[in-house]
């Protein structure tokens, strides 16, 4: 059984206590009878997907959901029952990381833990629907500290509604306090539709000018704090003097370089050989099916050669390093290269065969990106 | 026929008021058609000609009544086509002017009874639908008396609906329009008060002869504009065309001229016979010429084509329509069209649109100028972007406007007409109730919303009907727009400059809240000449990213990024902006600028 090429596995836990207002994963609130089955599904899908996986594995994500919901024996028998890979990680929401999980994880392999903080002004907290408060995110912290992590990343939201820029220059600076190797900032996204936008949405409208800065605001603020904003939403810790560690997440950098990967679970997508699919992110019918080890329904999408080229660049040009445009030349508009070079957006390598955003460019990463691609 | 047993006619009524239904009585009453013919509204129905390979629409028809020949002219119902009404009504003596019981006047009617009582008509009036519940004949004919200066009681009561009265009406056509004046013996004259255009038979030209007559096979020449022709036939509707032998002095009827263009024989000209050619045309011919003038583009640039054969098409059947191809850097290729108001605008639009299937985008519409420049060259203006710069001089049409309100509106219509640049002239109490206000203003106040605002002041009680009335010298200003620094040439305009300012901020305005946020700052200015008068800036984007990307989020970044790429490539660039096309619109499309 080797052969394959995804270096790259995610598995998708969905359960979770209750669900935020403003989220848009596949999550499963309750039916903590059904962890067990959950992971007797993953192993038997993993053994039919088994295949497309390299003999060893780069990067292993536990994303959800909340995985450290799921019942922690089952969490172990499923940790032990991955194939094992140099940087394993688990996303954890704050309340569930205890002293025995944080063990639990070290022991089991675990190399990473990213932490769902999202804010630490309680007001915040509560408009998000969490239910940690910063405390809960401090006792995480020093758990792991404990269990001996020395790679924790904390996820942060900006842009909340009643968010003042003192409120996020406080988050901020309460998540450096913990020192954390990676943050990973996200500006929320209030869709249209959702419940949370329905309750939200007018403040939002009312504070969009105010908050515009925010983007530049979190970058400053973390980037004078010594961290290398190596993504567009990502930032670690400058490798220090003494042991050199590159810090990015190992994980995500594959996303963004093209990189084949595998994804497991419920609503997970893969990637491999020019080929995306989704598995269903029905609960029941995907136990259904890998009880009787069938391959669970997916939604296949193939990506020409073209559109390939086409992600490579916009995945690209998310991180700080030039994107060598070797191979993908057809995919960019020169023209449009020319353009936003003379406004100060992009740059292209000193031999014209790579291409990066310039710092503004980054903030407007997005509308560059759509006038680049040709 | 001899001339004192012909009369001719045409009826004068608001949309509505029961011209058609009028007619049909008539008809009907005269055996012209029999009662198995007898449909409703023949006069307005094509179907009749159209069974026999003939698709156009009679102008006039000739009808008997008791040994007379009475000849109905129609004439087109507005003000646009007030030079067409009036030709119309030269080649009557007489009209019947027809009033609602329950409506009473209407500007409309005023302003054809005046262009009649001009035209040295007889009138005839009527009050119809007498036998409405809601009717009040009485107020209705004191009104109609006192407009056209009749004794009340010779203003005839009918109901065209039920045929009461209808025959006193044809009575009193016969006793009280004189006959026709003319000579059969002198060169034959005969005036062109409509045409229409067959796929068939070419040019149809109805015609009133006034000297002499014509046969078919005749060579004839229209007198002013120089066009030569066989008439392929002559004859007259009654209510379908029959070929005559001859059209004699007095007589009305139609001239089949086999030319492929109405515009090579104008409504005025002077038929005559080229074997025995009359000296002088007959009075009161005048090239016709538009005054308001807006780009006509298809929404999608693919129909370009379409629009140039469609527009082709309607010139075939409307002399006074006018287009040249015109580029606008925002709206791409297109036409500049002239038309003779607001309402042929509509027409043209509609027809375009219904009988041709185009998807179009009209401009706000804007007048004709004559401008002297500082070389002394004269020259007429149809687009503001033509403005030259360096001006002696610019004229803008003025027309009469007849404004017809219960009196409790007067205030709010003396308002509308002083913010619009209007001159008081007069105002008459046409009854108790309803007062004529008589104005003057400049054609560009009311080709934009003048209407609507009207209506809305005055709950929709007001009519309204105006006729050009010629040139007049203003204080105009060219303003222009730039983006980044950029003339838009479809945004320049032409105003007033007392609204200069104001026009030039609300351009500015809108354009701010339409034109998204770019890379960089973008100014939008409001310039007349190189003195900016508003500007505001758009300012640059700070951020433009989708936060989260990772491997479940990919597709749907691409396609969100391409949805962005297809946006941008509807972007019109002006500079190095981009601008969607809406923003454009908002500004110049005519019902945007309704709203």
């Amino acid at each position: 059984m080797s052969g394959g090429r995804a270096r790259h596995l995610y598995v998708h836990l969905p359960f979770c206590a209750s669900r935020c207002g403003y989220c848009d994963f596949v999550t499963v609130v309750g039916r903590s009878g059904q962890h067990a089955a959950y992971v007797d599904a993953l192993l038997a899908e993993l053994e039919l997907e088994q295949g497309v996986l390299a003999p060893r594995l780069e990067s292993l994500f536990l994303g959800g959901g909340t995985p450290t919901l799921t019942e922690p024996r089952e969490l172990e028998r499923l940790l032990r029952a991955l194939p094992p890979a140099e940087e394993v990680n688990v996303e954890a929401n704050p309340e569930t990381v205890t002293p025995e999980l944080a063990a639990l994880l070290r022991d089991c392999g675990v190399t990473r833990v990213s932490l769902g903080a999202q804010s630490f002004q309680p007001r915040l907290l509560t408009v998000l629907d969490r239910r940690a408060g910063p405390d809960d995110v401090r006792s995480a912290v020093y758990a792991l500290r404990d269990a001996n992590f020395d790679n924790v990343s904390l996820d942060l939201i900006y842009g909340i509604p009643g968010q003042s820029a003192a409120d996020l220059d406080a988050d901020l600076s309460e998540a450096l306090a913990l020192k954390p190797e990676h943050l990973s900032c996200y500006e929320l996204e209030a869709k249209p539709g959702t419940r949370f936008t329905h309750a939200h949405g007018a403040e939002l409208a009312r504070q969009a000018e105010a908050m515009e800065a925010y983007f530049e605001r979190v970058v400053a603020g973390l980037t004078e704090a010594g961290f290398r904003w190596y993504e567009t939403a990502n930032f670690c810790r400058q490798p220090s003097p003494a042991d050199g560690r590159d810090l990015r997440s190992r994980h995500n950098l594959a996303y963004w370089r093209g990189r084949d990967y595998l994804g497991l679970g419920i609503g997970a997508v893969s990637t491999i050989e020019g080929r995306r699919w989704r598995t269903t992110p029905r609960l029941g019918r995907y136990l259904a099916s890998l009880r009787a080890r069938q391959r669970p329904e997916r939604e296949v999408e193939p990506l020409a050669e073209q559109v390939r080229r086409s992600e490579r660049v916009l995945l690209g040009l998310r991180l700080d390093e030039p994107l060598p445009l070797a191979g993908l030349a057809e995919a960019v508009d020169p023209g449009a290269v020319d353009r936003l070079e003379r406004l100060g957006l992009v740059q292209r390598g000193e031999a014209g065969d790579a291409l990066a955003l310039t710092e503004r460019g980054r903030f407007l990463g997005g509308g560059v990106t759509a006038e680049l691609l040709a | 026929m001899e001339l004192d047993r012909i009369r001719n006619f045409s009826i004068i009524a608001h949309i509505d008021h029961g011209k058609s239904t009028l007619a049909d009585r008539i008809l009907e009453l005269t055996e012209t058609v029999t009662g198995r013919e007898m449909r409703a509204q023949v006069l307005d129905s094509m179907e009749l000609e159209r069974e026999r390979g003939i698709t156009i629409k009679a102008q006039a028809v000739r009808v008997t009544w008791k040994g007379h020949e009475l000849n109905l002219i129609d004439t087109p119902g507005h003000v646009d086509f007030t030079y067409e009404v009036s030709r119309s009504l030269q080649a009557c003596e007489g009209a019947l002017l027809v009033v609602d019981a329950a409506q009473g006047t209407e500007a409309q009617t005023v302003a054809n009874a005046y262009l009649a009582i001009e035209n040295d008509l007889e009138i005839v009036p009527v009050v119809n639908k007498i036998d409405l519940p809601q009717a009040d004949p009485d107020a209705a004919a004191a009104e109609i008396a006192e407009l056209v200066g009749e004794d009340p009681g010779r203003v005839l009561r009918i109901s065209a609906k039920t045929g009461e009265g209808v025959a006193e009406v044809l009575d009193a056509l016969v006793e009280r329009i004189p006959s026709p004046t003319g000579d059969p013996g002198a060169p034959p004259r005969a005036l062109v008060f409509d045409s229409a255009y067959d796929q068939y038979r070419g040019v149809v030209a109805f015609v009133r002869m006034v000297d002499g007559s014509f046969s078919a096979r005749e060579p004839l020449r229209a007198m002013a504009q120089g066009t030569r022709f066989e008439s392929e036939e002559v004859g007259f509707f009654s209510p379908t065309m029959r070929a005559a032998e001859a059209l004699g002095a007095g007589e009305v009827g139609y001239v089949i001229t086999g030319l492929k263009d109405v515009s090579r024989l104008r409504v005025g000209d002077t038929l005559t016979s080229e074997r025995n050619p009359a000296s002088e045309p007959l009075p009161g011919y005048k090239d016709v010429k538009p005054m308001v003038f807006a780009g006509l583009f298809p929404t999608d640039s693919d129909d370009y084509p379409d629009l140039r054969d469609a527009l082709e098409k309607l010139k075939l059947n409307d002399a006074a329509l006018f287009y040249e191809p015109e580029t606008s850097q925002a709206l791409g290729f297109g036409f500049r069209c002239g038309f003779l108001g607001l309402l042929h605008m509509e027409i043209v639009r509609e027809r375009l649109e219904r009988e041709f299937d185009l998807d179009l985008i009209v401009t706000a519409p804007n007048v004709a100028y004559r401008v002297l420049t500082k070389a002394g060259e004269e020259v007429e203006v149809h687009n503001p972007a033509e403005m030259p710069r360096e001006v002696e001089r610019v004229e803008e049409p003025y027309i009469k406007a007849s404004i017809i309100v219960p009196k409790d509106y007067v205030g709010p219509v003396m308002e509308l007409n002083t913010e619009r640049r209007g001159r008081f002239d007069h105002m008459e109490y046409l009854s108790e109730e309803r007062v004529l206000l008589v104005y003057e203003l400049p054609l560009a106040e009311i080709v934009l919303d003048y209407y609507d605002q009207l209506k809305s002041r005055t709950r929709g009680y007001a009519s309204f009907d105006y006729d050009v009335i010629g040139f007049r010298e203003g204080k105009l200003e060219r303003v222009d727009v730039l983006i980044a620094g950029e003339l838009v040439d479809a945004l320049s305009l032409i105003v007033h400059r007392d609204g200069a300012y104001a026009r030039g901020r609300a351009l500015v305005d809108r354009l701010r809240e339409e034109i998204p946020r770019q890379f960089f700052d973008v100014a939008v200015q409001a310039a007349i000449g190189s003195r900016v008068i508003a500007r505001e800036t758009i300012k640059a984007k700070r951020k433009d990213v989708l936060a989260k990307c990772y491997g479940g989020d990919i597709t749907r970044k691409r396609k969100l990024l391409e949805r962005q790429k297809a946006g941008k490539k509807r972007m019109k660039q002006v500079g190095a902006v981009e601008v969607p096309q809406e923003a454009f619109l908002a500004v110049l499309n005519l019902d945007g600028s309704k709203k």
